[in-house]
């Protein structure tokens, strides 16, 4: 918006030259901007002072990568890009030319090659080569499946985006149970394949599944009524001690506490809405944000009925309608019921399918309510709130419908999750956890689900496969643990997302109503309200 | 009467802070509406740099004066900071000017999660405890008044009056203000707009890296995860006084600082924030754009 009428100085200057120049500057602010931070540590000595630690040659192998980062960035990325302006038209991601440059037939049949391989070596590869090159080999072996799986999907692309939603939630659905019969193939036994498959189902599945089905809430507030919800995990915790306190002081069961906690959730979704009816923009952000912060403080201070920071313990596992129980000691435990080993993976599977039912419940609803009437008041508020009045739209009840539903949906996530962990504390209900959920519904595209799921997937699958990179001790030492650098790679992904996709991975818009036929509407002409 | 005045000591003193952030807040937002939420952690980044100065100058001299330590903190946590605030709206936020308005929001909680995670790997998880820089208390008529609580009055008040001169009397200034009215008129003025909203965002944190040296002082205490409380409470601070007003912020500061002190001194302790928070919605159900918030026009 704002034009600079600055005069270019480097026209005449060649990549090169203009890349060194930059690459300098580079240098110089990163300089700046370490030589304090990294170059020295702040630490305690044995008597317990802040003593200074120097890390020159850590600073110096910073300030080089930056300049090197920003030559190579300048003098070969910009022109490429540059060069490489037209998208694939199908998936307005990749430049095609790029695509199919990348993707050919002989690197996939490499990549599957390598995968075999490696996979086939897997028991002996410590003995074959040591430990040291094991884990590069296990992350090359990652990588070579990833390629390969990204193959098949640039293959398929028009095959893929026509069916995308039966195609996502028939994977979706089969996840589980292919985790569970490619690792059982592997160790050789059924109790190995369920043992195996937790940390699959339970980090990446349900860790995932829970943060789609709260972004798809969030959409309902953010994407659907435009209105900006800072304090969203207020109504997560809502529903997490709505059932942890139900459910441990008065033994109800989940299949009852899980529509109590939608509602009181939604109650207090309607308790924050009346108050900022009246308000617009940043200052609906500002109150969100305080009512989440208030409804954290209250967890934390009233000790007596929510035990303060220390949170509730032994919350009763989720039963499969009361028929089948997950507690070992029941005398309708799943495995005396069945007649198989005991594992703690019948659990995390189950949770998994309810947690998936739950998102597509709240999909479905979405996509449901959105047809409604008011539905289209929502979005109609979202573009044009003087119109919307105007035309006869009751904005009140319009905007306190979208706030009730969305907190409802938050209320659920949050029941589920408390069911899930065994355990609630304060701590899960951060400011920070808002934030995260925000971010995947804008990365993803306002109002799109597909895009929403996808950011997730990108977002939260990426951080936690980061606890996975254990070849990099190998590199930087045994005391390096890369999950601590997780929240830092995950802000600095949320600013590189949107700043290459500033309207987030799905920015053209469908509209629910249409004259003739349905034409989706590029990001650039949808206007966000002001509400 | 002598409880009464010595929270209200104290409230003026957290206050002072508050609102030396909150200016940060109402300024960028004043100038391009966009909440910068990375401010809070430019606040923390201040205090952590005046910390590691302070470090350095025990390390490198025997004794130095207090005063003259005080001001080299501030002086080089505003360099550095300000360096940190102009790289950020170069790198995060200049290329989204124009785009829709959730963008910039969502690359600001991205840099405000990377900044205190980056300090926190750089230096640390555990809390950073420093001795007592100024010790000195005055006990007058019963109400007792630290040295500390002066110097960041004192401090604040001078700040301010730089400040104030600097928005209203300056060039500088007036081209601030135009860019605020509008833009794209500005810019047709002859205004170097990007130069003027880089300089917004040096100002904003200039002042949050002296709210960090004073806080550093005050508390004697800062951990990577201090940007956070802070800041939200200097954005409250902003939206009480009505954002993109600069006596606002400081009103708006203040009032916080009172609402905190004495809702601990004669109610609770715990729920001082609660307080802050609740009476920010009750303000705003009333004057739905703050206290001194110019109220929004609508245009069709």
């Amino acid at each position: 918006m704002a034009v600079t009428v600055s005069p270019e100085s480097d026209v005449v200057a060649t990549p090169v030259q203009r890349a060194t120049r930059e690459a300098l500057y580079a240098g110089a602010i990163s300089l700046g901007l370490f030589v304090l931070f990294i170059g020295l540590r702040t630490d305690q000595n044995i008597s317990n002072e802040l003593i200074l630690v120097q890390r020159w040659g850590l600073l110096a192998a910073v300030v080089i990568a930056t300049m090197v980062g920003r030559f190579l960035y300048v003098a070969y990325g910009q022109p490429f890009l540059a060069n490489q302006k037209i998208v694939d038209v199908a998936t307005g991601l990749l430049p095609e030319s790029v695509a199919t440059r990348f993707f050919r037939l002989p690197y996939f049949i490499a990549a599957i090659a390598i995968a075999v391989v490696l996979l086939l070596l897997a028991g002996s590869l410590d003995g074959l080569v040591g430990p040291d090159l094991a884990d590069y080999a296990r992350f090359v072996r990652a990588l070579a499946i990833i390629y390969a799986l990204a193959w098949v999907i640039y293959y398929f692309r028009v095959f893929i985006l026509a069916h995308f939603s039966a195609l996502g939630i028939t994977a979706l659905a089969l996840y589980p149970i292919v985790v569970v019969l490619v690792i059982a193939l592997y160790t050789g036994s059924m109790v190995g394949g369920f043992q195996g498959s937790l940390k699959w189902v339970d980090n990446f599945g349900i860790q995932i599944l829970i943060y789609v089905m709260l972004a798809w809430g969030l959409n309902i507030v953010v994407g659907l009524a435009g209105l900006l919800d800072l304090g969203y995990v207020a109504f997560y915790a809502v529903g997490a001690y709505a059932y942890a306190l139900l459910g441990t002081h008065f033994g109800l069961s989940f299949w009852i506490l899980l529509p109590a906690a939608g509602a009181m959730a939604a109650f207090w979704g309607v308790m924050l809405g009346f108050p900022v009816l009246r308000l617009r923009g940043d200052y609906l952000a500002i109150v969100t944000l305080a009512f989440g912060e208030i409804i954290r403080l209250v967890i934390v201070n009233w000790r007596e009925v929510t035990n303060g920071s220390a949170g509730i313990s032994g919350i009763p596992k989720v039963s499969f309608f009361g028929l089948i129980s997950f507690n070992v000691s029941d005398p309708n435990y799943i495995a005396k019921v069945l007649g198989i080993a005991q594992s703690g993976a019948y659990y995390k599977i189950f949770l998994y399918y309810l947690i998936l039912g739950l998102c597509l419940l709240t999909a479905f609803v979405t996509v449901r309510l959105r047809r409604m009437p008011v539905g289209r008041a929502w979005e109609a508020l979202r573009e044009d709130e003087i119109a919307c009045r105007s035309l006869g739209i009751n904005t009140t009840t319009t905007k306190l419908t979208a706030f009730a539903t969305g907190a409802m949906f938050g209320g659920f996530a949050g029941s589920f999750f408390a069911a899930r962990q065994g355990f609630v504390s304060p701590e899960s209900f951060v400011f920070l956890e808002s934030a995260i959920i925000l971010a995947i519904v804008v990365l993803g595209g306002m109002g799109s689900l597909v895009g929403i799921a996808v950011a997730a997937l990108v977002m939260i699958g990426g951080t936690e496969a980061l606890r996975e990179l254990d070849f990099l001790k190998r590199i930087f030492g045994p005391d390096f643990t890369p999950e601590l650098y997780r929240m830092l790679l995950f802000g600095m992904a949320m600013v590189i997302v949107m700043l290459w996709k500033p309207r987030g991975f799905v920015g053209s818009r469908e509209p629910t109503a249409f004259l003739k036929i349905r034409r989706a509407v590029s990001g650039s002409f949808t206007k966000e309200g002001h509400g | 009467m002598q409880y009464f005045v010595q929270q209200l000591i104290n409230g003026l003193t957290l206050g002072s802070i508050y609102g030396l952030i909150a200016i940060g807040y109402t300024m960028v937002y004043g100038i391009i509406g966009m909440i910068n939420f990375a401010h809070g952690d430019i606040f923390m980044v201040g205090a952590f740099a005046a910390l590691i100065v302070f470090l350095i100058l025990g390390a490198l001299f025997y004794s130095v004066p207090i005063v003259i330590a005080l001001l080299i903190m501030m002086i080089v946590a505003m360099l550095l900071t300000s360096l940190y605030n102009w790289t950020i709206e170069k790198v995060a936020y200049r290329p989204l000017r124009g785009s829709f308005r959730l963008a910039p929001l969502i690359t600001a909680i991205g840099m405000s999660i990377a900044l205190s995670n980056f300090v926190q790997v750089t230096q640390g998880p555990r809390n950073k405890p420093v001795p007592p820089m100024v010790s000195r208390v005055y006990t007058i008529d019963g109400i007792s008044v630290s040295l500390k609580q002066i110097i960041i009055v004192l401090v604040t008040v001078i700040l301010l009056a730089i400040f104030w001169y600097l928005v209203n009397r300056t060039a500088l200034g007036r081209a601030q203000r135009a860019c605020e009215q509008d833009r794209k008129m500005a810019a047709l003025m002859g205004i170097d707009v990007d130069r003027t909203i880089s300089i917004t965002f040096v100002m904003g944190a200039a002042l949050a890296a002296v709210a960090g040296t004073l806080f550093l002082m005050y508390y004697g205490v800062v951990v990577f995860s201090d940007g956070f409380t802070p800041g939200v409470k200097a954005f409250t601070a902003a939206v009480l006084g009505g954002i993109g007003s600069l006596p606002g912020a400081v009103l708006g500061g203040l009032m916080i600082g009172f609402i905190e002190s004495m809702w601990s001194a004669y109610f609770s302790i715990d729920y001082k924030d609660v307080a802050a928070f609740s009476i920010l919605a009750i303000v705003l159900i009333f004057l739905p754009s703050g206290i001194l918030g110019r109220p929004e026009v609508e245009k069709v």
